[in-house]
């Protein structure tokens, strides 16, 4: 057993230098410098070096390699190359929008899709079925941000009653302002996940529905809405449950697009930022 | 079915809830703005500060939000481009023109309550010229030679070579407390607005501070509402979220503010030049006759037309109709005239033209003048090749090392014609005159040699064709009606806030 153990956590440090190495020879493969994000546009010889030698951009790719794994290590995120402000309070202020952005709109969908899909399988067949079926797949194929972009345009543009985007300055403090600025975000990945989720949740109530156990159930008596409730719904969830955290982890990769399109400063934005101007540190 | 409309009717609660919020709050925002004193200003832009020092690589953004609101230097450059004094009540010049002693404004005070004194001052110059520091323009000050402090209220500047230009590049140089803080995130400054809170990633507010020597902001605050897109940025103003735009960046952003009767739009003068820069250094590029053959190849007015509407301008040098050295007369020095231009190419060398590649940066908008040149150049036998690049590989492969046939590019600054005087620049456009004549700007004791001279660079500079000027941006603010005393010309990316006032 001890020696089983050892052996995955072996290969669990390979696969983690392995990573670490992909990663920060992607990084690199972007042409640029996190020096020229700093730079004056008339920056002298002599500043390009000061900024390169703060950035650590001249040093050896070897040794930048060691310098950045050191640090993740040690899960001190050091400074950023670009601003020289510390990352981590950073990091730790930005989740204060992603988090509650990403999971209202996960519960909020799960609710939605739950319903959704319920409808659409128990009445399958019927035109209603087939309308919450097309729309689903519309949904599906219609990207987040152009489903932003429609949301900005109807309730932002036309009706004048929520935000286009931005974040309160002082954040959670101003509780109604926040909440406010999240509406459209959250809907828009609601709209998005929504589908994704009701065909889910659709596809596997059909399932149970047609299995033997509900057969059985409903040839005692019961009728087909509570024999499901009582025997089908807990087996229908299975195949939902280990979906979730795939959507859930999407919604959160999701959430890149929606603060950008929204102007939120969660840590979506603060990441396309920073590869954009090469700050590894905050990568 | 009855839960879908309940939830149906729970939904639109919701929404009127909200809506009813947002109405009541501009409610009270417009009662107080009665009192003009009272109300925030909100501004948008597309400039974050990277950090909030000018010395440390704030970047454009720190420039927008603290230049003369937050801190303040020994002088001042007004909107309209003139030097004025601001913490130095007065100066002497040296008949010999390489020292200046500056008096200090009484009774000035940093936000945290610390007296300005003449140490502070050379503080702040040692910090912007020390080894590494990322200040702008930091090449101006090598001439200075030292700094005196005699008493606490004079500063005496010695130079090395006299520098008709040295109190213009002082008004780049903030005074700043510099005891033991982190300037990166707090500030310590003699303006009118002391910092508020810094959001990163969305927004910046600095609000107005009573403790300030000059006359006070006429609002109470403003914010600086951060945008990385532009068209997120139009929406905001459209839907009342921001005040102002401080620069539109492009003119799809312009219609929908058009003949509307609650939006100003208001056409400052620019100073940010669209370039065709070529590498003066290599062949074909070295002689002067193939390069104005690509400028009279080049239909500027249609180009100019098809990227900005009826904005913008054309000129026929690096110099702006703002700079003292302007001469209206150059538009024209290179006109559109494709059998000129073939003249030229023909007695240039290349009678059946050549090929090169255009490096050409990402962003709005070079691609569509890079697309531009290649069909108009294709007439004279030009062939474009375009080579997309980032702006952060312009700057290693362009600008650090030089390794171009031709760029395109958009130079933001007023004064920068100087750039050509300088062999080592990155276009290497290199005339011993031009070098001369520019170096002696600098040292003549009136405006009025520094313009003369100046003038005959920018006249050599438009008939050898050292790069193509394709047009003078448009400055574009655009505002709420309700909103006035902003500046429009836009300086510099500064942006003086305290006059600024929003009424019913």
């Amino acid at each position: 057993m001890t020696r089983y153990l050892l052996h995955r956590f072996f290969f669990l440090l390979v696969s983690f230098v392995i990573a670490l190495l992909v990663i920060f020879i992607l990084l690199r493969l972007l042409p640029g410098d996190p020096a020229n994000a700093i730079l004056p546009a008339d920056a002298t010889p002599e500043q390009i070096l000061a900024a390169r030698i703060k950035t650590g951009s001249n040093l050896p790719l070897g040794q930048q390699y060691l310098n950045w794994f050191t640090s993740v290590l040690r899960g001190s995120f050091g400074d950023s190359l670009v601003s020289g402000i510390p990352v981590a309070p950073e990091v730790v202020k930005r989740f204060s929008v992603t988090i509650p952005l990403t999971l209202i709109s996960f519960v909020i969908s799960f609710i939605m899709a739950s319903i959704i899909g319920f409808i659409a399988a128990y009445k399958n067949g019927t035109w209603y079925a087939h309308v919450i079926t097309l729309g689903t797949q519309a949904g599906i194929a219609i990207p987040a941000f152009w489903v932003g972009i429609i949301f900005v345009w109807i309730f932002a543009l036309r009706l004048h009653i929520l935000p286009s985007g931005g974040w309160p300055n002082n954040g959670w403090s101003n509780f109604g302002k926040a909440l406010e600025s999240l509406i459209l975000p959250v809907l828009t990945i609601v709209f998005v996940m929504t589908a994704t989720l009701s065909r889910y949740i659709r596809a596997s109530i059909l399932n149970i529905l047609d299995s033997g156990y509900i057969r059985t159930s409903r040839s005692l008596g019961f009728s087909q809405g509570s024999s499901f409730v009582l025997h089908g719904l807990r087996n229908a969830y299975v195949p939902v449950v280990s979906i979730l955290g795939i959507e859930l982890s999407s919604t959160l990769l999701g959430a890149v697009v929606i603060e950008n399109v929204f102007s939120l400063p969660g840590l979506g934005s603060m990441l396309t930022k920073a590869i954009a101007q090469h700050d590894y540190s905050s990568i | 079915m009855k839960y879908f409309k309940l939830q149906g009717l729970a939904a639109v609660l919701a929404l009127a809830v909200f809506a009813g919020q947002n109405l009541y709050a501009r409610a009270q925002n417009d009662q107080s703005g009665a009192i003009p004193a009272s109300v925030i200003i909100n501004i948008g832009s597309l400039y974050e500060p990277t950090n909030l020092s000018s010395t440390e690589g704030g970047g454009q953004g720190v420039t927008e939000a603290f230049n003369g609101n937050v801190y303040e230097g020994l002088f001042k450059l007004t909107d309209e481009g003139k030097v004025e004094n601001l913490l130095a009540v007065n100066y002497t010049k040296s008949a010999d023109g390489l020292t200046y002693t500056i008096t200090l404004r009484d009774g000035v005070r940093f936000h945290s309550g610390k007296a300005l004194s003449s140490a502070d001052v050379k503080a702040s110059f040692e910090r912007a010229v020390a080894p590494g520091s990322l200040s702008a323009r930091i090449s101006s000050f090598r001439i200075v030679k030292s700094v005196a402090t005699p008493d606490a209220k004079t500063v005496v500047f010695t130079l090395n070579t006299p520098s008709i230009s040295f109190l213009y590049n002082l008004a780049y140089l903030w005074i700043l407390n510099i005891d033991g803080r982190d300037f990166k995130t707090s500030e310590d400054g003699t303006g009118p607005y002391v910092l508020d809170r810094w959001t990163r990633g969305s927004s910046l507010s600095i609000k107005k501070w009573d403790g300030y020597w000059g006359t006070p902001a006429k609002n109470a605050g403003v914010v600086f509402n951060y945008f990385t897109d532009a068209s997120a940025l139009s929406n905001a103003l459209l839907s009342g979220q921001i005040d102002i735009i401080t620069a539109v960046q492009s003119p799809d952003g312009i219609a929908q503010f058009e003949n509307n009767r609650k939006y100003v739009i208001n056409n400052g003068a620019s100073t940010t030049k669209e370039l065709l820069a070529f590498n003066d250094r290599n062949p074909p590029f070295n002689n002067a006759n193939v390069r104005k053959a690509i400028y009279s190849a080049v239909n500027r007015q249609k180009l100019l037309s098809s990227i900005w509407g009826n904005y913008g301008s054309l000129i026929g040098s690096m110099v702006p109709p703002t700079d003292p050295w302007y001469d209206a007369s150059l538009v024209n020095a290179n006109p559109y005239d494709i059998n000129l231009a073939k003249q030229l190419l023909a007695s240039g060398g290349y009678p059946n033209g050549f090929a090169f590649t255009l490096d050409t940066p990402t962003y709005d908008p070079h691609p569509t003048v890079a697309e531009f040149l290649k069909s108009e150049l294709a007439a004279v036998g030009i062939t474009v090749n375009i080579n997309s690049i980032s702006a952060d590989e312009w700057y290693t492969k362009v600008y650090k090392e030089r390794n171009f046939a031709a760029t395109l590019q958009e130079h933001v600054n007023d004064r920068d014609v100087v750039w050509y005087g300088n062999p080592d620049f990155y276009w290497g456009y290199s005339n011993p005159e031009v070098v001369r004549l520019v170096s002696e700007s600098e040292q003549v004791n009136t405006p009025e040699e520094q313009t003369q001279k100046l003038l005959e660079v920018n006249r050599t500079i438009a008939r050898e064709a050292a790069s193509v000027w394709l047009y003078l941006y448009p400055q574009i603010v655009i505002s709420a009606s309700n909103v006035s005393g902003y500046p429009i010309n836009g300086l510099n990316s500064q942006f003086y806030a305290y006059n600024i006032v929003k009424t019913n």
